[in-house]
């Protein structure tokens, strides 16, 4: 028979980790969006850039230069020691990490839409009504950017349910640790246990297709509401 | 300086900028002084591109050049001493060209999120907020949102959002010039209701002479980045060196009269101007009352003699006190004193060749009375306007749709 506590491990554990990775990613993509959208910096785009690189670099790479910089060697095994571990990679952290660098552009990029499409105006406004700069990003330019937000926590988290390449590489395949759900229907696919594999992949189908269903009616209404935000 | 300069760099608006804008390609030069006192409405008027924007803008912080800025002896900025206050310390409101309300927040929501930043201090006399929604009649639409407001009444409410954060001085960048010309007809009796009901000096950015003879009671002249001329608004529009700027198609001066009469029978209204009649289509003005109106130079004509078997219902009595003629174009520019103002008259340089005008000539001066149109007429409020207390009277509209 079919056993159910060995199929929902794997889902809980991509849930938490794709839950994790969102809310990390809203955190610390949000200010980067901002700085991207209002920065007169010359450097703004080679940043850009490399918030975008994961669009274009084969997983494996990522993965590749992910290990390095979270194994005993790197940045990350030097962390894990001040914690009593000797590494980051084949940890639950050092996936969180991984899927931070790899679906940040997903949410990076929808937000920054966001602020760049209402423009200086609202900001203008707020700051003649006495709303100092800190005052205006949350009163006003959060608010205002409220689509992007939402379309990019949405993609980020969806980009993290659905990571493999990465995981794969700087995670391996530990059950409750980083055993996520692509792992585990490659897995089942490899050892030839086809049902678990086709619940986990038919789940994951269905859960995409309502993730970009809710997100597309999500836009619309929000961008209905907001229709007056550009001049 | 003089003294009345003087006083009003202490008890006024003072400003100075001089600099460049934007970058090297697009860039801008500006460099403008005036002083404005703390009361009525200043008009910051010229051509479109001229700066009068960008001073504005300067004065509330939003844009940064080298110069010094006092409002009412307090210093906002002072460049000489690196003194420079951001946009949000600085206790203006500004009216944007398009309203530009907040479209996650409700009117109301609006309407207080500067009023809730300004502190609790109260000025002097300074307006509730019930005091404002009802001088503005927006009183129902607080629980709507933006998008559900017409232009009027979203330029209205962004006015009042204006007022309630407690400026010290309001500033309006051609808060009309995006609305169709009924909704600017809605919308100036609120405007002109302003300086009386607060007590708030005003500094209005416009391109439109007819918008600024109906409204300021100062004006500073800008042209290319430079002041032409600031003084007061009468004064200004009678000067005819002043012709290229204050628009020659458009020029034309501002007179004081009281209303005589109405004529309900031929609905015509008489007004009294220096002791003579002047009838216009009728205007929903009380007897008695004093009003401005703003006669065209080009609706004016004159005659040696007085014209009788003749349609148009002015004939002024007057004398000519100055005559510019525009060289290499046919027209020249007539001021004619009419008992004790001034009126303009625009006329081919033909005609005053052929009627021998010179300065002191005795002249009728004639104007259609359907040359006034529902703009022309507004309250008066004149130089020596008082400050009084909110709320005592609703905006009046000085002439509506029949």
């Amino acid at each position: 028979m079919l056993d159910f506590a060995e199929l929902w491990s794997p889902i809980r554990l991509t849930l938490e980790l794709a839950t994790v990775t969102t809310l990390v990613l809203l955190v610390i993509g949000t200010p980067i969006a901002w700085w991207l959208a209002r920065s007169q910096s010359r450097w703004k785009e080679a940043v850009a850039a490399v918030v975008a690189l994961p669009l274009v670099l084969p997983p494996t790479v990522l993965g590749f230069y992910l290990l390095i910089l979270l194994g005993p060697e790197g940045p990350g095994g030097w962390i894990a020691g001040l914690f009593g571990g000797r590494t980051l990679a084949f940890t639950f952290e050092g996936l969180v990490i991984g899927s931070v660098f790899y679906s940040m552009p997903f949410v990076v990029q929808p937000i920054r839409n966001a602020f760049e499409a209402f423009g200086e105006r609202p900001l203008e406004v707020a700051a003649t009504l006495r709303a100092s700069p800190w005052d205006r990003f949350w009163s006003v330019a959060l608010p205002l950017a409220r689509p992007g937000l939402l379309t990019g926590a949405v993609l980020g988290f969806a980009h993290t349910v659905g990571e493999f390449g990465v995981i794969l590489m700087i995670g391996g395949n530990i059950p409750g640790e980083t055993r996520v759900l692509s792992i585990a229907v490659y897995d089942y696919v490899e050892t030839l246990q086809w049902t678990k594999a086709h619940i986990l992949a038919g789940g994951l189908l269905i859960f995409s297709f309502l993730v970009i269903l809710t997100m597309m009616l999500l836009d619309r209404r929000l961008g209905r509401r907001l229709g007056q935000s550009t001049p | 300086m003089t003294r009345a300069a003087a006083a009003a760099r202490e008890n006024g608006i003072d400003a100075r900028f001089a600099g460049r804008l934007g970058d090297r390609r697009n860039g801008f030069s500006l460099d403008i002084d005036f002083t404005a006192p703390l009361q009525g409405i200043t008009a910051l008027f010229g051509p479109s591109g001229c700066g009068k924007t960008s001073l504005l803008r300067c004065i509330a912080g939003l844009n940064r050049l080298p110069g010094h800025l006092s409002v009412g002896g307090e210093a906002w900025q002072d460049e000489a001493r690196g003194h420079y206050l951001p946009p949000h310390r600085r206790a203006v409101g500004y009216v944007f060209q398009e309203a530009s309300l907040f479209p996650h927040l409700s009117v109301a929501k609006n309407l207080l999120y500067g009023a809730k930043r300004a502190g609790t201090e109260t000025r002097n006399g300074a307006p509730s907020f019930d005091d404002i929604v009802a001088l503005l009649g927006i009183d129902h639409l607080l629980e709507r949102a933006p998008e559900a407001l017409s232009g009027g009444e979203r330029q209205r409410v962004a006015l009042g959002r204006a007022l309630l954060s407690r400026p010290r001085v309001l500033l309006m960048d051609e808060p009309l010039s995006a609305l169709d010309r009924m909704t600017k007809e809605e919308i100036l009796p609120y405007f002109e209701a302003l300086p009386q009901a607060l007590g708030l000096p005003i500094l209005y950015v416009s391109h439109d002479i007819g918008e600024v003879s109906r409204l300021a009671d100062r004006m500073v002249l800008i042209a290319k980045g430079r002041k032409v001329a600031e003084g007061p608004l009468q004064a200004l529009l009678e000067r005819l060196d002043l012709s290229p700027e204050t628009g020659r198609f458009e020029a034309g001066v501002v007179v004081s009269a009281r209303v005589a009469g109405h004529d309900p029978n031929f609905r015509m209204t008489r007004l009294e101007l220096g002791g003579q009649p002047l009838s216009l289509p009728q205007a929903d003005v009380a007897v008695g009352e004093d009003v401005r109106l703003r006669i065209r130079a080009r609706d004016v004509g004159l005659a040696t003699q007085r014209p009788t078997g003749i349609s148009f219902r002015n004939v002024l009595a007057g004398t000519i006190q100055e005559i510019v003629e525009e060289p290499e174009t046919a027209f020249a520019e007539t001021l004619v004193e009419v008992g004790g103002q001034r009126l303009r008259a625009r006329l081919t340089r033909e005609a005053v060749a052929e009627l021998g005008l010179t300065p002191g000539t005795p002249v009728f001066a004639l104007i259609k009375s359907v040359a006034f149109d529902r703009r022309a007429l507004s309250a008066a409020h004149g130089e020596g306007r008082e400050e009084s207390s909110v709320g005592q009277e609703a905006p009046h509209h000085v002439q509506q749709q029949p």
